[in-house]
């Protein structure tokens, strides 16, 4: 019998170790896997390397991932958006690490590495500084630049609709990152708005197939990164006691 | 120069030529028909608002939408359905949603038509720099800039003809790390539109009470003057009227 659905968040991340490297899912907060996100806070492992095409807002989810010391290291397009407090003060101080990607490489890094493949040739970034000591290789007259496949130990998504052999679906542009994601990570963490039953979704709109697919949690209410942000909550929540709360952080989380 | 024509230039270089809104208008009249179009942040958002009537465009946000539609209303707010710019959007009848890997196969594959963008600098080679002025202590992000200069088929650039303080940026090098080399097709600035040729940068296009001479002063290379190759007269008036029309 094949059913990856685990009990909770906190159980689906505890065999990711220090020294790791994980995809996280999400473009801005669309798609952000937050409940696991705040699970892998919980369980502390650190120097981690992450890939997010950006580097969180406010003071939750990735953003508090970073906060909290656990990340050595990001891989990245874009490290600032208009909230973002934590990313800027830590890589001016030289605390954390930055890797620069261009979005579209970074994308097939991560498709490149999911399905097999270790590089791959590129006109994105010739003659700028992201090209910088990079293979350069003359295809049919034009430059190409070699960048090479990206692969982790882990990668949190999140999804609209699974059943229990891992089959996904997503919500609009939530999608993004995720598929990809999936097919690069050795193990694949799954949040996802609502289990359903095998049959009930429609082989020809599967997304993610399930064999891409490790576990699954369901979060039927999960909590939206901007709400938080402007709300001022912090994760952990003990930082500022007098405005959140652990079971309000978590109230989204629905063991399956 | 006298004080006085000192202060007529300055009121000259603030006040006159095109506005935001009809930069975005004047590059929305060579957005064809049947289009498959990547719009930057910033004013080239705003192509899409001057695009005329008849004219069935498709527009392609690098998060994975085909179909880009208006701002949500509250009923049609989800926070799951942005754009490029995080900003919340619609998706239009006839949309698709698809995932980053595929999105940027759209882009580097070059199967989208045009691409618009702002510029901090260009080279009279279309070289780009819009992504980095290579200060040590700014946060380095690139987002997909040198993936859309690099794949898709024609990069419209919207700017500015000159920086705040008046220093020119359109230059014979770009000063700044590029975006990409020699991927610009067509400038479009408060002054003038400009084509970026085998040849050089070639002139085509002055906004109203602009000269040849003025934008030449204002530009850090020379320029080649097409403006008798194009009916260019007539395209201002087209321009400058249906603006009117609009507000």
């Amino acid at each position: 019998m094949i059913d990856k659905r685990v009990a909770s968040c906190v159980s689906a991340v505890a065999n990711i170790k220090d020294g790791d490297t994980v995809m996280i899912g999400g473009f801005g907060e669309a798609g952000s896997p937050i409940e696991l996100i705040h699970a892998l806070i919980d369980h502390g492992a650190k120097n981690l390397t992450v890939i997010n095409n950006n580097t969180g807002s406010g003071r939750v989810g990735l953003a508090a991932l970073i906060e909290n010391g656990q990340v050595a290291k990001m891989i990245c397009s874009y490290p600032r958006t208009a909230n973002s407090l934590v990313f800027p003060e830590l890589y001016r101080s030289g605390k954390i690490e930055l890797e620069l990607v261009p979005q579209g490489t970074l994308a097939e890094r991560i498709r490149a590495g999911g399905a097999g493949i270790p590089a791959f040739f590129t006109k994105t970034s010739v003659g700028t500084p992201l090209a910088a000591g990079k293979e350069l290789r003359n295809f049919e007259g034009d430059d190409y630049v070699m960048e090479r496949g990206l692969k982790a130990d882990f990668a949190l998504i999140k999804a609209k609709q699974a059943d229990r052999y891992g089959n996904l679906t997503y919500n609009k542009t939530a999608r993004n990152f995720a598929p990809i994601m999936a097919m690069a990570a050795t193990n694949t963490l799954v949040q996802v708005n609502e289990m359903v039953e095998l049959g009930v979704l429609d082989p020809e709109n599967v997304i993610t197939p399930g064999i891409f697919v490790n576990a699954l949690i369901e979060v039927t209410q999960p909590q939206q990164e901007s709400q938080l942000v402007k709300d001022g909550i912090t994760y952990p929540p003990t930082k500022n006691p007098a405005t959140n709360s652990l079971e309000k952080i978590n109230s989204g989380a629905t063991p399956a | 120069m006298s004080q006085v024509a000192k202060k007529q230039n300055l009121a000259a270089t603030t006040k006159i030529g095109w506005n935001r809104e009809q930069m975005a208008q004047r590059c929305a009249q060579d957005i064809e028909d049947g289009s498959y179009v990547n719009l930057g942040i910033g004013i080239p958002e705003k192509v899409a608002q001057y695009v005329p009537d008849g004219r069935e465009v498709i527009y392609h946000t690098e998060n994975g939408l085909l179909g880009m539609g208006n701002s949500p209303s509250d009923e049609e707010f989800d926070a799951d359905l942005i754009n490029a710019g995080k900003k919340a959007v619609t998706a239009i009848p006839g949309a698709s949603y698809f995932h980053h890997g595929d999105s940027f196969a759209m882009i580097r594959g070059n199967h989208i038509d045009v691409c618009v963008l702002g510029a901090m600098q260009v080279s009279m080679k279309g070289d780009l720099a819009n992504w980095s002025t290579g200060a040590v202590d700014a946060i380095p992000a690139v987002g997909g800039a040198m993936d859309l200069v690099a794949g898709v088929k024609t990069i419209y650039i919207i700017t500015q003809h000159t920086t705040k303080t008046g220093a020119a940026k359109i230059l014979p090098e770009c000063t700044f790390p590029l975006t990409g080399q020699k991927v610009v097709n067509r400038i479009y600035s408060d002054l003038c539109v400009i084509d970026v040729t085998e040849n050089g940068l070639v002139l085509i296009e002055l906004a109203p009470d602009i000269s040849f001479d003025y934008v030449q002063e204002h530009t850090g290379v020379a320029l080649l003057n097409g403006l008798s190759k194009k009916s260019n007269i007539a395209d201002n008036q087209l321009v400058n009227t249906t603006y009117k029309a609009q507000q």
